[in-house]
Protein backbone atom coordinates (compact mmCIF):
# COMPACT_ATOMS: atom_id res chain seq x y z
CA UNK A 1 0.00 0.00 0.00
CA UNK A 2 2.91 2.29 0.81
CA UNK A 3 4.40 1.74 -2.66
CA UNK A 4 1.06 2.34 -4.40
CA UNK A 5 0.51 5.55 -2.47
CA UNK A 6 4.08 6.65 -3.25
CA UNK A 7 3.48 6.17 -6.99
CA UNK A 8 0.09 7.88 -6.72
CA UNK A 9 1.52 10.88 -4.87
CA UNK A 10 4.34 11.22 -7.38
CA UNK A 11 1.83 11.13 -10.26
CA UNK A 12 -0.22 13.85 -8.57
CA UNK A 13 2.92 15.90 -7.96
CA UNK A 14 3.88 15.59 -11.64
CA UNK A 15 0.44 16.82 -12.73
CA UNK A 16 0.65 19.81 -10.39
CA UNK A 17 4.15 20.75 -11.49
CA UNK A 18 3.11 20.39 -15.12
CA UNK A 19 0.67 23.23 -14.48
CA UNK A 20 -2.33 21.02 -15.29
CA UNK A 21 -4.29 22.39 -12.40
CA UNK A 22 -3.69 26.00 -13.39
CA UNK A 23 -6.54 25.64 -15.87
CA UNK A 24 -8.93 25.72 -12.93
CA UNK A 25 -8.00 29.29 -12.16
CA UNK A 26 -8.79 30.19 -15.73
CA UNK A 27 -12.06 28.24 -15.53
CA UNK A 28 -13.11 29.84 -12.27
CA UNK A 29 -12.47 33.31 -13.61
CA UNK A 30 -14.29 32.45 -16.83
CA UNK A 31 -17.38 31.33 -14.90
CA UNK A 32 -17.47 34.39 -12.71
CA UNK A 33 -17.17 36.53 -15.81
CA UNK A 34 -19.92 34.55 -17.53
CA UNK A 35 -22.19 34.98 -14.51
CA UNK A 36 -21.77 38.74 -14.65
CA UNK A 37 -22.51 38.69 -18.36
CA UNK A 38 -25.78 36.82 -17.81
CA UNK A 39 -27.13 39.76 -15.85
CA UNK A 40 -28.73 40.84 -19.08
CA UNK A 41 -30.98 37.77 -19.31
CA UNK A 42 -33.98 36.94 -17.00
CA UNK A 43 -33.21 35.12 -13.76
CA UNK A 44 -34.66 31.70 -14.62
CA UNK A 45 -32.78 31.29 -17.89
CA UNK A 46 -29.61 32.70 -16.36
CA UNK A 47 -29.41 29.84 -13.90
CA UNK A 48 -30.12 27.18 -16.51
CA UNK A 49 -27.50 28.59 -18.85
CA UNK A 50 -24.90 28.90 -16.06
CA UNK A 51 -25.50 25.35 -14.78
CA UNK A 52 -25.32 23.92 -18.30
CA UNK A 53 -22.24 25.97 -19.18
CA UNK A 54 -20.52 25.39 -15.83
CA UNK A 55 -21.05 21.65 -15.52
CA UNK A 56 -20.32 20.99 -19.18
CA UNK A 57 -17.07 22.95 -18.87
CA UNK A 58 -16.09 20.93 -15.78
CA UNK A 59 -16.84 17.74 -17.68
CA UNK A 60 -14.97 18.75 -20.83
CA UNK A 61 -11.92 20.14 -19.00
CA UNK A 62 -11.71 17.00 -16.91
CA UNK A 63 -12.10 14.56 -19.80
CA UNK A 64 -9.42 16.37 -21.79
CA UNK A 65 -7.04 16.25 -18.81
CA UNK A 66 -7.91 12.60 -18.12
CA UNK A 67 -7.19 11.61 -21.71
CA UNK A 68 -4.11 13.70 -22.37
CA UNK A 69 -2.38 12.87 -19.12
CA UNK A 70 -3.78 9.33 -18.97
CA UNK A 71 -2.44 8.29 -22.38
CA UNK A 72 1.09 9.15 -21.30
CA UNK A 73 0.97 7.64 -17.83
CA UNK A 74 2.73 4.45 -18.84
CA UNK A 75 3.92 5.09 -22.38
CA UNK A 76 5.86 8.20 -21.37
CA UNK A 77 7.59 6.33 -18.58
CA UNK A 78 8.53 3.54 -20.98
CA UNK A 79 9.78 5.98 -23.60
CA UNK A 80 11.79 8.04 -21.11
CA UNK A 81 12.99 4.89 -19.33
CA UNK A 82 12.12 6.30 -15.94
CA UNK A 83 10.52 2.90 -15.37
CA UNK A 84 13.94 1.22 -15.23
CA UNK A 85 14.76 2.52 -11.78
CA UNK A 86 11.19 1.93 -10.55
CA UNK A 87 10.76 -1.70 -11.60
CA UNK A 88 14.26 -2.63 -10.45
CA UNK A 89 12.93 -1.89 -6.95
CA UNK A 90 10.47 -4.12 -5.04
CA UNK A 91 7.55 -2.54 -6.90
CA UNK A 92 5.24 -5.04 -8.53
CA UNK A 93 4.01 -4.04 -11.96
CA UNK A 94 0.37 -4.05 -10.86
CA UNK A 95 1.23 -1.72 -7.96
CA UNK A 96 2.72 0.72 -10.43
CA UNK A 97 -0.43 0.66 -12.59
CA UNK A 98 -2.79 1.08 -9.65
CA UNK A 99 -0.62 3.88 -8.26
CA UNK A 100 -0.62 5.72 -11.58
CA UNK A 101 -4.38 5.38 -11.82
CA UNK A 102 -4.84 6.59 -8.26
CA UNK A 103 -2.58 9.58 -8.82
CA UNK A 104 -4.40 10.81 -11.89
CA UNK A 105 -7.83 10.12 -10.41
CA UNK A 106 -6.80 12.12 -7.35
CA UNK A 107 -5.58 14.95 -9.60
CA UNK A 108 -8.94 15.02 -11.35
CA UNK A 109 -10.89 14.99 -8.10
CA UNK A 110 -8.88 17.97 -6.82
CA UNK A 111 -9.31 19.69 -10.18
CA UNK A 112 -13.06 19.07 -10.13
CA UNK A 113 -13.48 20.25 -6.54
CA UNK A 114 -11.63 23.48 -7.27
CA UNK A 115 -13.69 24.09 -10.40
CA UNK A 116 -16.85 23.23 -8.47
CA UNK A 117 -15.96 25.93 -5.93
CA UNK A 118 -15.61 28.40 -8.78
CA UNK A 119 -18.91 27.19 -10.23
CA UNK A 120 -20.83 27.53 -6.96
CA UNK A 121 -19.25 30.95 -6.39
CA UNK A 122 -20.53 32.05 -9.79
CA UNK A 123 -23.97 30.59 -9.02
CA UNK A 124 -24.07 32.47 -5.71
CA UNK A 125 -23.05 35.67 -7.43
CA UNK A 126 -25.85 35.22 -9.92
CA UNK A 127 -28.73 33.99 -7.76
CA UNK A 128 -27.66 35.63 -4.45
CA UNK A 129 -28.66 32.45 -2.58
CA UNK A 130 -28.71 28.67 -2.94
CA UNK A 131 -31.96 26.76 -3.51
CA UNK A 132 -32.94 23.26 -2.44
CA UNK A 133 -32.70 22.14 -6.06
CA UNK A 134 -29.02 23.19 -6.08
CA UNK A 135 -28.19 20.10 -3.98
CA UNK A 136 -28.71 17.99 -7.12
CA UNK A 137 -25.80 19.89 -8.64
CA UNK A 138 -23.54 18.07 -6.19
CA UNK A 139 -24.86 14.75 -7.54
CA UNK A 140 -24.16 15.91 -11.10
CA UNK A 141 -20.58 16.80 -10.10
CA UNK A 142 -20.24 13.40 -8.44
CA UNK A 143 -21.35 11.74 -11.70
CA UNK A 144 -18.76 13.83 -13.56
CA UNK A 145 -16.08 12.51 -11.22
CA UNK A 146 -17.27 8.96 -11.94
CA UNK A 147 -16.97 9.79 -15.64
CA UNK A 148 -13.35 10.86 -15.10
CA UNK A 149 -12.58 7.64 -13.23
CA UNK A 150 -13.76 5.55 -16.19
CA UNK A 151 -11.98 7.72 -18.80
CA UNK A 152 -8.75 7.62 -16.76
CA UNK A 153 -8.88 3.83 -16.53
CA UNK A 154 -9.45 3.56 -20.29
CA UNK A 155 -6.66 6.01 -21.14
CA UNK A 156 -4.33 4.09 -18.84
CA UNK A 157 -5.28 0.79 -20.51
CA UNK A 158 -4.47 2.19 -23.94
CA UNK A 159 -1.25 3.68 -22.61
CA UNK A 160 0.08 0.22 -21.72
CA UNK A 161 0.17 -1.00 -25.31
CA UNK A 162 -0.32 1.89 -27.71
CA UNK A 163 1.39 5.08 -28.78
CA UNK A 164 0.15 8.34 -27.24
CA UNK A 165 -1.51 9.53 -30.46
CA UNK A 166 -3.40 6.29 -31.03
CA UNK A 167 -4.33 6.10 -27.35
CA UNK A 168 -5.77 9.62 -27.49
CA UNK A 169 -7.81 8.78 -30.59
CA UNK A 170 -9.17 5.56 -29.08
CA UNK A 171 -9.96 7.15 -25.72
CA UNK A 172 -11.67 10.13 -27.31
CA UNK A 173 -13.63 7.88 -29.70
CA UNK A 174 -14.83 5.71 -26.82
CA UNK A 175 -15.86 8.81 -24.87
CA UNK A 176 -17.88 10.19 -27.77
CA UNK A 177 -19.52 6.84 -28.55
CA UNK A 178 -20.19 6.30 -24.84
CA UNK A 179 -21.99 9.62 -24.68
CA UNK A 180 -24.44 8.18 -27.22
CA UNK A 181 -24.61 4.74 -25.58
CA UNK A 182 -28.36 5.00 -24.97
CA UNK A 183 -28.94 5.81 -28.66
CA UNK A 184 -26.75 2.85 -29.60
CA UNK A 185 -28.87 0.55 -27.43
CA UNK A 186 -32.04 1.92 -29.00
CA UNK A 187 -30.55 1.27 -32.45
CA UNK A 188 -29.60 -2.29 -31.43
CA UNK A 189 -33.17 -2.91 -30.26
CA UNK A 190 -34.53 -1.85 -33.66
CA UNK A 191 -32.00 -3.90 -35.68
CA UNK A 192 -32.11 -7.48 -36.88
CA UNK A 193 -29.73 -10.37 -37.39
CA UNK A 194 -25.97 -9.81 -37.27
CA UNK A 195 -26.40 -6.02 -37.06
CA UNK A 196 -28.46 -6.45 -33.90
CA UNK A 197 -25.83 -8.75 -32.39
CA UNK A 198 -22.93 -6.41 -33.12
CA UNK A 199 -24.82 -3.29 -32.15
CA UNK A 200 -25.92 -4.87 -28.86
CA UNK A 201 -22.39 -6.00 -28.14
CA UNK A 202 -21.01 -2.54 -28.91
CA UNK A 203 -23.72 -0.86 -26.84
CA UNK A 204 -22.79 -2.85 -23.76
CA UNK A 205 -19.01 -2.85 -24.27
CA UNK A 206 -18.66 0.92 -24.67
CA UNK A 207 -18.90 2.79 -21.38
CA UNK A 208 -22.34 4.27 -20.77
CA UNK A 209 -21.46 7.94 -20.31
CA UNK A 210 -25.00 8.88 -21.25
CA UNK A 211 -26.23 7.58 -17.90
CA UNK A 212 -23.66 9.76 -16.09
CA UNK A 213 -24.80 12.92 -17.89
CA UNK A 214 -27.57 14.50 -15.80
CA UNK A 215 -26.55 18.12 -16.49
CA UNK A 216 -29.72 18.96 -18.36
CA UNK A 217 -31.93 17.48 -15.60
CA UNK A 218 -30.23 19.33 -12.73
CA UNK A 219 -30.20 22.52 -14.75
CA UNK A 220 -34.01 22.35 -14.66
CA UNK A 221 -34.02 21.49 -10.97
CA UNK A 222 -35.15 17.88 -11.45
CA UNK A 223 -34.22 15.40 -8.68
CA UNK A 224 -31.92 12.44 -9.32
CA UNK A 225 -33.21 9.03 -8.24
CA UNK A 226 -31.23 7.19 -5.56
CA UNK A 227 -31.34 4.07 -7.74
CA UNK A 228 -29.54 5.97 -10.52
CA UNK A 229 -26.87 7.13 -8.09
CA UNK A 230 -26.35 3.53 -6.94
CA UNK A 231 -26.39 2.14 -10.48
CA UNK A 232 -23.91 4.72 -11.80
CA UNK A 233 -21.57 4.22 -8.83
CA UNK A 234 -21.49 0.43 -9.16
CA UNK A 235 -21.32 0.54 -12.96
CA UNK A 236 -18.47 3.08 -13.05
CA UNK A 237 -16.45 1.25 -10.39
CA UNK A 238 -16.95 -2.05 -12.18
CA UNK A 239 -16.06 -0.64 -15.59
CA UNK A 240 -12.98 1.19 -14.29
CA UNK A 241 -11.87 -1.94 -12.42
CA UNK A 242 -12.25 -4.02 -15.58
CA UNK A 243 -10.20 -1.52 -17.62
CA UNK A 244 -7.60 -1.42 -14.85
CA UNK A 245 -7.37 -5.23 -14.80
CA UNK A 246 -6.82 -5.13 -18.54
CA UNK A 247 -4.05 -2.59 -18.11
CA UNK A 248 -2.40 -4.71 -15.40
CA UNK A 249 -2.62 -7.84 -17.55
CA UNK A 250 -1.02 -6.14 -20.56
CA UNK A 251 1.69 -4.44 -18.53
CA UNK A 252 2.56 -7.59 -16.58
CA UNK A 253 3.93 -9.21 -19.72
CA UNK A 254 5.23 -6.15 -21.51
CA UNK A 255 8.92 -6.12 -22.45
CA UNK A 256 10.30 -2.65 -21.82
CA UNK A 257 12.46 -1.16 -24.55
CA UNK B 1 26.34 -19.14 -2.65
CA UNK B 2 27.09 -17.04 -5.74
CA UNK B 3 25.58 -13.57 -5.78
CA UNK B 4 24.52 -13.85 -9.42
CA UNK B 5 23.95 -16.97 -11.47
CA UNK B 6 22.58 -17.40 -14.95
CA UNK B 7 21.55 -20.73 -16.41
CA UNK B 8 21.39 -20.66 -20.21
CA UNK B 9 19.76 -17.24 -19.96
CA UNK B 10 18.85 -16.06 -23.43
CA UNK B 11 16.85 -13.43 -25.25
CA UNK B 12 15.81 -13.35 -28.86
CA UNK B 13 13.59 -10.93 -30.73
CA UNK B 14 11.14 -11.43 -33.56
CA UNK B 15 11.64 -8.94 -36.35
CA UNK B 16 10.20 -8.29 -39.79
CA UNK B 17 6.69 -7.34 -40.81
CA UNK B 18 5.23 -10.75 -39.89
CA UNK B 19 7.64 -11.11 -36.95
CA UNK B 20 8.86 -14.44 -38.30
CA UNK B 21 12.61 -13.82 -38.25
CA UNK B 22 14.38 -14.36 -34.93
CA UNK B 23 17.44 -12.40 -33.91
CA UNK B 24 19.46 -13.37 -30.86
CA UNK B 25 20.05 -10.46 -28.52
CA UNK B 26 21.70 -12.78 -26.01
CA UNK B 27 22.70 -16.35 -26.68
CA UNK B 28 22.42 -18.89 -23.83
CA UNK B 29 24.52 -17.41 -21.05
CA UNK B 30 25.97 -19.38 -18.17
CA UNK B 31 27.63 -17.09 -15.71
CA UNK B 32 28.41 -17.05 -12.02
CA UNK B 33 29.51 -14.07 -9.94
CA UNK B 34 30.73 -14.65 -6.42
CA UNK B 35 29.58 -12.53 -3.49
CA UNK B 36 31.87 -9.58 -2.78
CA UNK B 37 33.38 -9.54 -6.28
CA UNK B 38 33.71 -6.58 -8.58
CA UNK B 39 32.76 -8.15 -11.88
CA UNK B 40 33.28 -6.42 -15.19
CA UNK B 41 30.93 -7.22 -18.03
CA UNK B 42 32.71 -6.13 -21.16
CA UNK B 43 31.84 -5.93 -24.80
CA UNK B 44 31.55 -3.55 -27.72
CA UNK B 45 28.37 -1.61 -28.39
CA UNK B 46 25.52 -3.95 -29.27
CA UNK B 47 27.15 -6.98 -27.63
CA UNK B 48 24.19 -7.68 -25.36
CA UNK B 49 25.42 -6.17 -22.09
CA UNK B 50 22.37 -3.99 -21.49
CA UNK B 51 20.10 -6.85 -22.61
CA UNK B 52 21.63 -9.02 -19.90
CA UNK B 53 21.12 -6.33 -17.28
CA UNK B 54 17.54 -5.75 -18.33
CA UNK B 55 16.86 -9.48 -18.06
CA UNK B 56 18.32 -9.58 -14.56
CA UNK B 57 16.28 -6.54 -13.53
CA UNK B 58 13.06 -8.05 -14.85
CA UNK B 59 12.53 -5.23 -17.34
CA UNK B 60 12.37 -7.75 -20.19
CA UNK B 61 11.55 -11.43 -20.09
CA UNK B 62 13.93 -14.21 -21.15
CA UNK B 63 13.26 -16.33 -24.21
CA UNK B 64 14.87 -19.21 -22.37
CA UNK B 65 16.89 -20.14 -19.32
CA UNK B 66 16.78 -18.59 -15.89
CA UNK B 67 18.80 -16.57 -13.44
CA UNK B 68 19.15 -16.16 -9.71
CA UNK B 69 20.37 -13.27 -7.63
CA UNK B 70 21.32 -14.03 -4.01
CA UNK B 71 19.71 -17.43 -4.44
CA UNK B 72 16.33 -16.00 -5.46
CA UNK B 73 14.74 -16.17 -8.89
CA UNK B 74 14.82 -12.87 -10.79
CA UNK B 75 11.01 -12.76 -10.76
CA UNK B 76 10.99 -12.79 -6.93
CA UNK B 77 10.11 -9.27 -5.68
CA UNK B 78 11.92 -9.92 -2.36
CA UNK B 79 15.17 -9.99 -4.28
CA UNK B 80 14.60 -6.44 -5.56
CA UNK B 81 15.04 -4.92 -2.11
CA UNK B 82 18.55 -6.38 -1.97
CA UNK B 83 19.81 -5.00 -5.29
CA UNK B 84 20.49 -1.59 -6.73
CA UNK B 85 20.55 -0.62 -10.39
CA UNK B 86 21.95 2.30 -12.33
CA UNK B 87 20.84 2.17 -15.99
CA UNK B 88 22.93 3.56 -18.82
CA UNK B 89 22.27 7.27 -19.30
CA UNK B 90 19.65 7.26 -16.56
CA UNK B 91 16.43 9.19 -16.92
CA UNK B 92 14.72 10.57 -13.89
CA UNK B 93 11.67 12.68 -13.20
CA UNK B 94 13.15 16.04 -14.10
CA UNK B 95 10.47 18.00 -12.22
CA UNK B 96 11.74 16.55 -8.92
CA UNK B 97 14.69 17.80 -6.92
CA UNK B 98 17.52 15.41 -6.10
CA UNK B 99 16.28 15.07 -2.52
CA UNK B 100 12.69 14.45 -3.61
CA UNK B 101 13.77 11.79 -6.08
CA UNK B 102 15.79 9.93 -3.47
CA UNK B 103 12.93 10.22 -0.96
CA UNK B 104 10.58 8.70 -3.51
CA UNK B 105 12.95 5.86 -4.34
CA UNK B 106 13.65 5.24 -0.66
CA UNK B 107 9.92 4.86 -0.08
CA UNK B 108 9.61 2.43 -3.00
CA UNK B 109 12.55 0.44 -1.67
CA UNK B 110 10.90 0.05 1.72
CA UNK B 111 13.19 2.31 3.75
CA UNK B 112 11.22 3.13 6.94
CA UNK B 113 9.83 6.64 7.19
CA UNK B 114 11.90 7.72 10.18
CA UNK B 115 15.13 6.70 8.53
CA UNK B 116 14.35 7.98 5.06
CA UNK B 117 15.35 11.62 5.44
CA UNK B 118 18.57 10.73 7.23
CA UNK B 119 19.49 8.17 4.56
CA UNK B 120 18.76 10.62 1.74
CA UNK B 121 20.96 13.30 3.30
CA UNK B 122 23.70 10.77 3.87
CA UNK B 123 23.62 9.58 0.25
CA UNK B 124 23.59 13.09 -1.16
CA UNK B 125 26.65 13.92 0.94
CA UNK B 126 28.35 10.71 -0.13
CA UNK B 127 28.04 11.54 -3.82
CA UNK B 128 28.84 15.21 -3.28
CA UNK B 129 25.36 16.52 -4.06
CA UNK B 130 24.38 18.13 -0.74
CA UNK B 131 24.60 21.63 -2.20
CA UNK B 132 22.28 20.72 -5.07
CA UNK B 133 19.77 18.71 -3.04
CA UNK B 134 16.95 21.21 -3.63
CA UNK B 135 17.70 21.82 -7.31
CA UNK B 136 15.34 20.36 -9.90
CA UNK B 137 16.95 17.56 -11.85
CA UNK B 138 16.30 19.30 -15.17
CA UNK B 139 18.82 21.94 -14.11
CA UNK B 140 21.61 19.50 -13.24
CA UNK B 141 24.56 18.63 -15.48
CA UNK B 142 25.14 15.13 -16.84
CA UNK B 143 27.81 14.43 -14.26
CA UNK B 144 25.54 15.52 -11.42
CA UNK B 145 22.71 13.37 -12.76
CA UNK B 146 25.07 10.41 -12.83
CA UNK B 147 25.91 11.03 -9.17
CA UNK B 148 22.23 11.15 -8.29
CA UNK B 149 21.85 7.94 -10.25
CA UNK B 150 24.53 6.23 -8.22
CA UNK B 151 22.97 7.55 -5.01
CA UNK B 152 19.59 6.03 -5.88
CA UNK B 153 21.28 2.70 -6.66
CA UNK B 154 22.90 2.39 -3.22
CA UNK B 155 20.39 4.34 -1.14
CA UNK B 156 18.76 1.29 0.42
CA UNK B 157 22.10 -0.43 1.20
CA UNK B 158 21.76 -3.24 -1.35
CA UNK B 159 23.95 -6.34 -1.29
CA UNK B 160 24.42 -6.40 -5.07
CA UNK B 161 24.82 -3.30 -7.21
CA UNK B 162 24.35 -3.35 -10.99
CA UNK B 163 25.83 -0.46 -12.95
CA UNK B 164 25.34 -0.13 -16.69
CA UNK B 165 28.16 1.95 -18.19
CA UNK B 166 28.61 4.04 -15.01
CA UNK B 167 31.46 6.11 -16.49
CA UNK B 168 29.53 6.95 -19.64
CA UNK B 169 29.72 10.63 -20.54
CA UNK B 170 31.76 11.61 -17.48
CA UNK B 171 34.86 13.77 -17.49
CA UNK B 172 38.12 12.33 -16.07
CA UNK B 173 37.36 13.68 -12.60
CA UNK B 174 33.88 12.16 -12.67
CA UNK B 175 35.26 8.82 -13.79
CA UNK B 176 37.79 8.87 -11.00
CA UNK B 177 35.01 9.52 -8.48
CA UNK B 178 32.96 6.61 -9.81
CA UNK B 179 35.99 4.32 -9.70
CA UNK B 180 36.63 5.32 -6.08
CA UNK B 181 33.00 4.67 -5.26
CA UNK B 182 33.09 1.21 -6.79
CA UNK B 183 36.19 0.45 -4.75
CA UNK B 184 34.42 1.66 -1.61
CA UNK B 185 31.43 -0.55 -2.36
CA UNK B 186 33.76 -3.49 -2.68
CA UNK B 187 35.41 -2.64 0.64
CA UNK B 188 31.93 -2.68 2.17
CA UNK B 189 31.52 -6.25 1.01
CA UNK B 190 29.02 -5.56 -1.73
CA UNK B 191 28.99 -7.35 -5.06
CA UNK B 192 29.37 -4.95 -7.96
CA UNK B 193 28.43 -6.01 -11.47
CA UNK B 194 29.17 -3.33 -13.99
CA UNK B 195 29.16 -3.22 -17.72
CA UNK B 196 31.59 -1.07 -19.65
CA UNK B 197 33.48 -0.80 -22.88
CA UNK B 198 36.28 1.20 -21.22
CA UNK B 199 38.77 -1.61 -20.64
CA UNK B 200 41.23 0.38 -18.56
CA UNK B 201 38.55 0.89 -15.91
CA UNK B 202 37.74 -2.81 -15.88
CA UNK B 203 41.41 -3.69 -15.67
CA UNK B 204 41.92 -1.39 -12.70
CA UNK B 205 38.82 -2.35 -10.73
CA UNK B 206 37.64 -5.85 -11.51
CA UNK B 207 38.39 -9.11 -9.78
CA UNK B 208 37.04 -10.92 -12.80
CA UNK B 209 35.65 -9.97 -16.15
CA UNK B 210 33.48 -11.53 -18.83
CA UNK B 211 33.64 -10.60 -22.47
CA UNK B 212 30.54 -10.58 -24.58
CA UNK B 213 30.39 -10.20 -28.34
CA UNK B 214 27.30 -10.37 -30.56
CA UNK B 215 25.30 -11.85 -27.70
CA UNK B 216 27.81 -14.60 -27.03
CA UNK B 217 30.12 -15.05 -24.05
CA UNK B 218 33.72 -15.22 -25.32
CA UNK B 219 35.74 -15.37 -22.14
CA UNK B 220 35.48 -15.10 -18.38
CA UNK B 221 38.09 -15.01 -15.63
CA UNK B 222 40.55 -12.89 -13.69
CA UNK B 223 42.23 -10.18 -15.77
CA UNK B 224 45.82 -11.37 -15.32
CA UNK B 225 44.87 -14.98 -16.06
CA UNK B 226 43.08 -14.01 -19.26
CA UNK B 227 45.86 -11.75 -20.48
CA UNK B 228 48.43 -14.49 -19.79
CA UNK B 229 46.79 -16.48 -22.56
CA UNK B 230 47.12 -13.68 -25.07
CA UNK B 231 49.84 -14.03 -27.64
CA UNK B 232 52.99 -12.47 -26.16
CA UNK B 233 54.75 -9.67 -27.98
CA UNK B 234 58.23 -8.22 -28.00
CA UNK B 235 59.39 -4.63 -28.44
CA UNK B 236 62.56 -4.27 -30.51
CA UNK B 237 64.35 -0.92 -30.54
CA UNK B 238 67.01 -0.48 -33.24
CA UNK B 239 68.86 2.04 -35.44
CA UNK B 240 68.38 1.85 -39.20
CA UNK B 241 65.26 2.78 -41.11
CA UNK B 242 65.95 0.02 -43.65
CA UNK B 243 64.80 -2.50 -41.06
CA UNK B 244 61.23 -1.18 -41.16
CA UNK B 245 60.38 -2.89 -44.44
CA UNK B 246 61.82 -6.21 -43.30
CA UNK B 247 60.00 -6.25 -39.98
CA UNK B 248 56.70 -4.98 -41.42
CA UNK B 249 56.80 -7.98 -43.73
CA UNK B 250 56.97 -10.17 -40.62
CA UNK B 251 53.85 -8.50 -39.22
CA UNK B 252 55.51 -5.99 -36.90
CA UNK B 253 54.05 -2.57 -36.05
CA UNK B 254 56.86 -0.06 -36.62
CA UNK B 255 57.21 3.56 -35.45
CA UNK B 256 60.25 5.66 -36.32
CA UNK B 257 61.60 8.66 -34.41
CA UNK B 258 64.58 10.03 -36.31
CA UNK B 259 66.85 7.07 -36.99
CA UNK B 260 65.45 5.03 -34.06
CA UNK B 261 62.73 2.52 -34.83
CA UNK B 262 60.35 0.87 -32.33
CA UNK B 263 58.90 -2.40 -33.63
CA UNK B 264 56.27 -4.51 -31.80
CA UNK B 265 56.18 -8.09 -33.04
CA UNK B 266 54.77 -11.45 -31.92
CA UNK B 267 57.18 -13.32 -29.67
CA UNK B 268 56.97 -16.33 -31.98
CA UNK B 269 58.62 -14.28 -34.75
CA UNK B 270 61.34 -12.81 -32.53
CA UNK B 271 64.17 -14.95 -33.96
CA UNK B 272 63.18 -14.22 -37.57
CA UNK B 273 63.10 -10.50 -36.81
CA UNK B 274 66.52 -10.50 -35.12
CA UNK B 275 68.04 -12.51 -38.03
CA UNK B 276 66.62 -10.03 -40.53
CA UNK B 277 68.03 -7.05 -38.62
CA UNK B 278 71.45 -8.75 -38.30
CA UNK B 279 71.62 -9.39 -42.05
CA UNK B 280 70.65 -5.77 -42.68
CA UNK B 281 73.37 -4.54 -40.34
CA UNK B 282 70.95 -2.64 -38.13
CA UNK B 283 72.17 -1.70 -34.64
CA UNK B 284 70.03 -3.34 -31.94
CA UNK B 285 69.32 -1.08 -28.94
CA UNK B 286 66.99 -3.18 -26.78
CA UNK B 287 64.69 -6.18 -26.69
CA UNK B 288 61.81 -6.00 -24.18
CA UNK B 289 58.74 -8.22 -23.58
CA UNK B 290 55.45 -6.28 -23.91
CA UNK B 291 52.87 -7.04 -21.21
CA UNK B 292 49.58 -8.10 -22.72
CA UNK B 293 46.71 -5.86 -21.74
CA UNK B 294 43.06 -6.64 -21.38
CA UNK B 295 42.55 -4.72 -24.61
CA UNK B 296 44.84 -7.17 -26.41
CA UNK B 297 42.85 -10.09 -25.02
CA UNK B 298 39.57 -8.35 -25.82
CA UNK B 299 40.49 -7.72 -29.44
CA UNK B 300 41.83 -11.23 -29.82
CA UNK B 301 38.60 -12.77 -28.48
CA UNK B 302 36.40 -10.54 -30.60
CA UNK B 303 38.33 -11.52 -33.69
CA UNK B 304 37.64 -15.23 -33.18
CA UNK B 305 34.66 -16.75 -34.92
CA UNK B 306 34.25 -19.88 -32.80
CA UNK B 307 31.63 -20.26 -30.08
CA UNK B 308 34.31 -21.43 -27.67
CA UNK B 309 34.21 -19.76 -24.26
CA UNK B 310 37.54 -19.35 -22.60
CA UNK B 311 37.38 -19.71 -18.84
CA UNK B 312 40.30 -18.80 -16.63
CA UNK B 313 40.03 -20.48 -13.25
Amino acid sequence: MNRISAVAFNTFREAVRDHVLYNLIFFALLLVGAALLFGQISIGIQRIVLVNLGLTAISVFGVVIAIFIGIGLVSKEMEKKTLYTILSRPVRRWEFIVGKFGGLAWTLVVNTLCMAIGFFAALLLLARHFERADSWLVVAIYFIILEFVVVTALALLFSTFSSPVLSAVMALALFVIGTFAEDLRAFAAMSHGATRVFATLAAYVVPNFASLNVISSVAHGQPIAASLILYNTVYSMFYAAAALCGAILVFEYRNLK
Amino acid sequence: MPAIETFALEKSYSIGFWRKRRVAGLKPLNLSVEAGEVFGYLGPNGAGKTTTLKLLMGLIFPSGGSARILGMEIADPRMKSLIGFLPEQPYFYDYLTAAELLEYYAQLSGVPGRERTRRVEQMLARVGMSQSARTQLRKLSKGMLQRVGIAQAILHDPKVVFLDEPMSGLDPLGRREVRDLIQTLKDEGKTVFFSTHILSDAEALCDRVAILHRGELRGVGAVDELTARTQSRIEILFHGLEGITLLSALGAECHATGETVQAIIAESRQDEALDALRRQGARLISLTPVRATLEDYFIERLGEKTGKVEVAR
